[in-house]
């Protein structure tokens, strides 16, 4: 795919990813997603928090940052308002957005602010060793809960929902032959506000191993069969009320489940994508009414 | 002129009667005045419950040190603020309290010139308490003779909303009478 | 004729900020700097600046930075509690050579502490509140004039030196109002980024000039040790960036020094002061004086890098015999002051810690004490010798 390749700084490669890392994968969705809208290179800004994720910015050929864990969003917030013709994305993993940048991450979704915030959820914190994060699943061992995670997860799309951003979607690595992941991000990075794409993504090295699900393409089979479209569902599933934890029934077994069973999948797809008022537009017009405001009150005093 | 130079001012009362402000429009005052002035206050959760201060030092030449350290005048709108600062006041110095809601104890003499004006009350009979402040400022400042009255009335006046310059024009020409020369002190 | 003007401190400090270009402000409130963060909120928006209340301190550095990084001329203020929050991102602000101000209007801590009361206990902090070795500037001023100028010159030296400038008020100071020639356009010299030479040649890091992402270079910009183009560095490499980081900060210490120094020839004592208790110490000078005690004051407003070099400049020549140091902390300048003099004179500290200002009478009590019996009959001399 020579059309990737030259979205990539070739110095910077090979990248720390290890082998079988989904990360990879989501990045080279960006870019083609990138690609098919038919934005320049100078005018994409690609801004990575600490972490697996956080590494991003480095093998890009955009305008990069790889600034402090859980502050991307933050940084990008200036960017953003600083530059508002900049398309700005920002990578971040599930313990970078929703653990130590939590904070960051319901403000920028209420503000609605026109940034693509793509999470890489692996389920643990994989660069210093695969350790518990926010979204790893109760039971799952890591290495700070060895026996098993007591601790309920967060759901990330369903964090940004209820703070406010207006496009939220969720998918995974596995390639389910409709480029989903491409069309979410394409449709995320068009979206005038805030848009999450959450990606379930494979951490072969760690949580694959502490949790025998084999190698990186079984993990990837079990991303598939842990997960279930939103279109798949019985309507009264479309609600997020209906959607827990817990996750071993495979999606053919899903569709001949009753809604009590079903708690416990995942639930992929595209949850909101609405038009809300934009936050650099709404300062934008806030800027212009005072102006203006002044400007009438001086002609009316002189 | 002043009575002193500089001269420096202790307001207080509680938490809410507009002392800062009052402090601010001195200030503001005395620099049209053509005064140096520096103005500061305590400030924060006891400016909100219990007696607040705001300080004001007016000077014919540059001000070193900005804060009050020996207080030429304290004006004391609430009993707290009266008990907080009338007994840190030298001898040498004039006190000027409200005359309802300021108790002096007769237990103690004062060395202090004392005045007691109705100030709250005179707030009162223009149908507004919250102008208590401005009433004081007219009153001490006829008392002192610190700045012009016309000074004192364009500090007020660029001071507050457009609405409320008609009443604290009238407070501070209230305040003014109150402390006309025929004031006596009581102490 | 220029007319003077009733302002406060907080507000030189904001208008300051707009006087020297600031485009981009994001804050949090916080006692005793929250006016700053109001006067911004009202001016930025309808002068076509960007103001951002941010969720947090943190939120509110790291917008700053992003902003910088987009080209814009940044500014936040908090106090205490903030400033410890913005430690992680001074320190990327550092290794990243981002423009930017931070204000700190101190107050009384360690944590929460008193919120109301006035403190200069942030002095190390400031140098030394994030970790690692990093280069950072700290002015400070004394009073709201003062206050003004100080903004616009730690903008003019972040923009300059591409460093983060701390400037250090105290809770006095920004509440403080006094009487001000307001600073005319042009009055004040004003320090712009300088463009690179041309976009192909520039290097984000390590070199001149400075180009904003979307500026037509594509380069990377990390917290991480870096070689010039932002790509990991380590070893000798990432050894040498550091050393250059720092070296082209200290190595201008005395070109960035800002001070006044008032001390007489005949002056035996040296009150080395900064910020809001300057004030007390100029006023102690004028008592001690009527008294016949001849001390000289030198005032510092660049406290790091400290002008090592002006200080024992001051002191040369033999004259003083002592110095003293005034501060609203336990003791902190006086150790810089102690470590450079080494020796050579003794030195006094003076510390106040119960949230108010050192008074005039003090520092002159302190100084009258520190000089001795000698120095109190050779008062005695001078005073009769002037009333004879």
């Amino acid at each position: 795919m020579p059309r990737v390749e030259s979205y990539l700084r070739g110095e910077e490669l090979p990248h720390v990813w290890c082998a079988g890392c989904g990360n990879g994968t989501i990045v080279r969705e960006l870019i083609q997603a990138v690609d098919q809208l038919g934005w320049s290179k100078d005018e994409v800004a690609v801004i990575g928090g600490i972490g697996c994720s956080g590494r991003t910015p480095f093998i890009l050929d955009f305008n990069t940052m790889h600034t402090t864990h859980g502050r991307a969003l933050a940084f990008a917030t200036g960017v953003k308002l600083a530059r508002p013709e900049l398309h700005v994305v920002v990578a971040s993993g599930d313990g970078d957005a929703s653990g130590i940048g939590g904070n960051h991450f319901i403000h920028a979704c209420r503000r609605n602010i026109d940034l693509t915030l793509l999470v890489f959820n692996n389920g643990l914190y994989g660069q210093t060793g695969g350790q518990l994060a926010p979204t790893t699943p109760m039971g799952a061992r890591t290495a700070t809960t060895r026996t098993g995670n007591i601790d309920p997860p967060f759901d990330i799309a369903q964090l940004a929902l209820a703070a406010g951003a207006s496009f939220v979607a969720r998918t995974t690595t596995f390639d389910n032959q409709d480029q989903e992941m491409k069309r979410f991000i394409q449709l995320a990075l068009a979206h005038r506000g805030f848009s999450l794409v959450e990606v379930l993504c494979q951490c072969p090295t760690y949580f694959g191993r502490m949790n025998g699900l084999g190698d990186p393409h079984e993990m990837l089979f079990h991303l598939r069969d842990e997960t279930l479209p939103l279109e798949e569902l019985p309507e009264v599933l479309h609600r997020w009320e209906e959607q827990v934890r817990a996750q071993t029934v495979s999606l053919e077994q899903a569709k001949g489940m009753l809604p009590e069973e079903l708690a416990g999948k995942i639930l992929t797809g595209i949850f909101c994508n609405e038009d809300r008022p934009e936050y650099t537009q709404s300062y934008q017009e806030l800027q212009q009414s005072l102006q203006t405001h002044d400007k009438q009150e001086k002609a009316g005093v002189a | 002129m002043l009575p002193q130079d500089p001269y420096q001012l202790r307001l207080s009362g509680s938490g809410g009667q507009g002392l800062i402000t009052v402090g601010v429009i001195l200030a503001e005052a005395g620099l049209l005045e053509g005064y140096r002035v520096a103005q500061t206050q305590s400030y924060g959760p006891e400016a909100r419950l219990g007696a607040s201060r705001s300080e004001v030092i007016l000077s014919s030449r540059p001000i070193a040190y900005p804060e009050v350290s020996e207080p030429d005048f304290l004006l004391s709108i609430s009993q707290d603020a009266f008990d907080k600062y009338g007994s840190q006041m030298p001898e040498k110095s004039l006190i000027l309290v409200d005359d309802f809601y300021v108790t002096l104890s007769r237990s103690e003499s004062y060395p202090q010139q004392i005045y007691a004006l109705p100030i709250i009350h005179t707030a009162e009979e223009l149908g507004n308490k919250l102008v208590s402040n401005v009433v004081a400022l007219g009153a001490l400042n006829r008392l002192l003779g610190l700045v012009s009255e016309a000074h004192l009335k364009e500090a007020v006046l660029r001071r507050v909303p457009a609405k409320y310059r008609e009443l604290n024009a009238s407070a501070l020409e209230a305040g003014a009478r109150l402390g006309r020369p025929q004031a006596k002190a009581v102490g | 004729m220029k007319k003077r003007r009733l302002v406060q401190g907080n507000e030189a400090c904001a208008q300051g900020g707009l006087y020297a270009g600031c485009d981009f402000y994001a804050g949090y409130p916080i006692t005793p700097a929250t006016e700053i963060l109001e006067i911004m909120a009202r001016e930025m928006p309808r002068q076509g600046r960007v103001f951002i209340q941010m969720e947090d301190e943190i939120a509110s550095i790291s917008a700053i930075i992003g902003a910088a990084w987009a080209g814009a001329k940044t500014m936040t203020a908090t106090s205490g509690p903030g400033f410890s929050l913005m430690q992680e991102g001074i320190g990327y602000a550092a290794i990243t050579e981002t423009p930017c101000v931070i204000v700190d209007s101190q107050r009384w801590g360690p944590s929460t502490g008193q919120p109301t009361k006035t403190s200069q206990a942030d002095l190390m902090q400031a140098r030394w509140g994030t970790h690692g070795d990093h280069p950072v500037i700290v002015l400070t001023a004394s009073g709201v004039r003062d206050t003004f100028e100080m903004t616009v010159e730690a903008f003019n030296f972040a923009e300059r030196y591409r460093v983060p400038v701390i400037l250090l008020l105290d809770e006095v100071l920004s509440h403080l109002r006094e009487d001000i020639y307001w600073p005319e356009p042009g009055e004040l010299e004003v320090i712009d980024r300088e463009p690179p030479s041309s976009p192909e040649a520039f290097a984000p890091f390590g070199g001149h000039g400075f180009l904003p992402l979307g500026g037509g270079k594509r380069f990377n910009v990390t917290g991480m040790a870096h070689d010039k183009q932002g790509f990991v560095a380590r070893g000798a490499q990432a050894a040498a960036g550091l050393r250059a980081l720092m070296e082209r900060i200290e190595g201008q210490t005395m070109t960035m020094a800002r001070y006044s120094e008032e001390i007489p020839d005949d002056a035996e004592t040296l009150i080395v002061a900064y910020g809001i208790t300057v004030r007390a110490a100029r006023r102690a000078v004028q008592l001690l004086a009527a008294e016949g005690l001849v001390a000289g004051l030198l005032e510092l407003r660049t406290l790091w890098p400290f002008p090592a070099e002006l200080l024992r400049g001051a002191i040369q020549g033999g004259q003083i015999k002592r110095v003293l140091v005034p501060e609203l902390n336990l003791g902190q300048l006086v150790l810089e002051v102690e470590r450079i003099l080494a020796g050579q004179v003794p030195v006094a500290r003076l510390g106040r810690v119960d949230g108010y200002l050192i008074t005039p009478e003090q520092i002159a009590e302190a100084i009258t004490e520190q000089a001795g019996p000698s120095a109190e009959s050779k008062r005695q001399r001078r005073a009769a010798h002037a009333t004879s």
